[in-house]
């Protein structure tokens, strides 16, 4: 089965509003530092970055690292500015990449 | 001057005889896991986007729906739409099934309907699929009473779950009732104890940053009692299953619920 993503947006803001987004995504993180049965190293297999577009413009992007927990859950805030589209894309070893959507309509 | 012994033997028989003695937890004193939760624990399971069992239950969802086996049937097209035929269906199981003439778990009905049903592999325990289809047929119950029967046909395996229970066993020789019953409300190694209520499976345990079956927790305990664990899908787990269902009769639903 493919990713699954979560995204939490209010629906509708005021004008200015601060805004919380909420953004979850199963994955399973595998560090890389650990061994199986056999001793063998498991190889690193983690997300390593998500951004998000208002409308185009990118207002947050982060980097993960091998610490952070399998289904990373990322939040952050910005201001509600026009109505329009929050495009999420997360990009991750093995050629991993996922893209979610979320609409807000602004008042 | 030495102190009268009487009095002395007295108060350590007292002491001692006094853990051992500890009946069960009265029922209107029962509380879910959740109550010992930490506030930023329980703010991920209060909200199902921040919840990450919800992915593995859309996964359930989807998987509710595809056709499978020789028979080529979905779970859908016997029962529908799950919101209404699965309500309330964890909430009372293990059940007495007659086929086998024993109760059963939720995961082994699953495994059952893709047998008979839908003439396809049964799903092993723990697998990614299984623990979606029963936490999406779990969620179906929750905020409802837990409800197991206990009837003439049940009641034996009630008690038989009741008496491992109580048994002591593995290296360190304690039965579930000295931690869950006696200790609950303490601390274990840094971690609160709590009473050990099934009112939540399958649920996202944070350690094993994934789903789990309760089965998967029960392994769990007997593996930190270091005594054996039993194979997944064994009757004395299902039985055990059962008792504490009963244990927890009345309590809601949570699944699925997030824990430490």
């Amino acid at each position: 089965m493919s990713a699954r993503a979560l995204i939490n947006v209010p629906r509708k803001a005021r004008r200015g509003d601060v805004i919380e987004i909420k953004t979850l995504i199963s994955h399973i993180m595998e560090t890389g530092f650990r061994h199986g049965t056999m001793g063998e190293l498991i190889p690193r297999d983690i997300i390593t970055s998500l951004s998000c577009k208002y409308n185009g413009e990118e207002i947050f992007a982060t980097q993960l690292y091998p610490a952070i927990a399998a289904n990373p859950f990322v939040t952050f805030h910005t201001v509600a500015t026009e109505s329009g589209t929050l495009a999420f894309h997360w990009i991750g070893d093995n050629g991993f990449e996922a893209t979610e959507e979320a609409k807000i309509v602004v008042e | 001057m030495h102190p009268p012994h009487g009095i002395a033997i007295g108060a350590v028989v007292a002491v001692l005889g006094m853990p051992l003695a500890l009946a069960e937890i009265p029922l209107d004193q029962r509380r879910s896991g959740y109550d010992q939760l930490s506030p930023a624990s329980k703010a991920m399971q209060d909200d199902d986007t921040s919840n990450p069992a919800t992915l593995t239950v859309l996964d359930g969802e989807a998987l509710w729906g595809r056709k499978a086996g020789e028979a080529n049937k979905s779970c859908a097209d016997c029962h529908g739409d799950a919101a209404t035929s699965m309500r309330g269906v964890s909430a009372r199981y293990p059940a007495f099934s007659p086929a086998k003439a024993r109760p059963i778990d939720i995961e082994q009905r699953v495994n059952l309907c893709r047998t008979e049903q839908q003439k396809v592999a049964p799903l092993a325990h723990e697998s990614r699929d299984l623990l979606a289809l029963t936490a999406f047929i779990g969620k179906q119950s929750r905020g409802m009473p837990i409800a197991v029967t206990n009837d003439e046909k049940t009641r034996p395996f009630i008690e038989a779950g009741q008496r491992s229970y109580g048994m002591r066993q593995g290296q360190l020789n304690l039965s579930c009732q000295n931690c869950h019953d006696d200790h609950w409300g303490q601390k274990l190694a840094g971690v609160p104890l709590v009473q050990g209520h099934p009112n939540g499976y399958p649920l996202y345990r944070l350690e094993w940053q994934s789903v789990g079956s309760l089965q998967r927790r029960l392994r769990n305990c007997l593996i930190g009692m270091r005594a054996e664990p039993y194979a997944y899908g064994a009757d004395e787990y299902v039985d055990l299953e059962l008792f504490l269902m009963w244990r927890a009769r009345g309590m809601t639903v949570e699944t699925p619920a997030v824990r430490p």
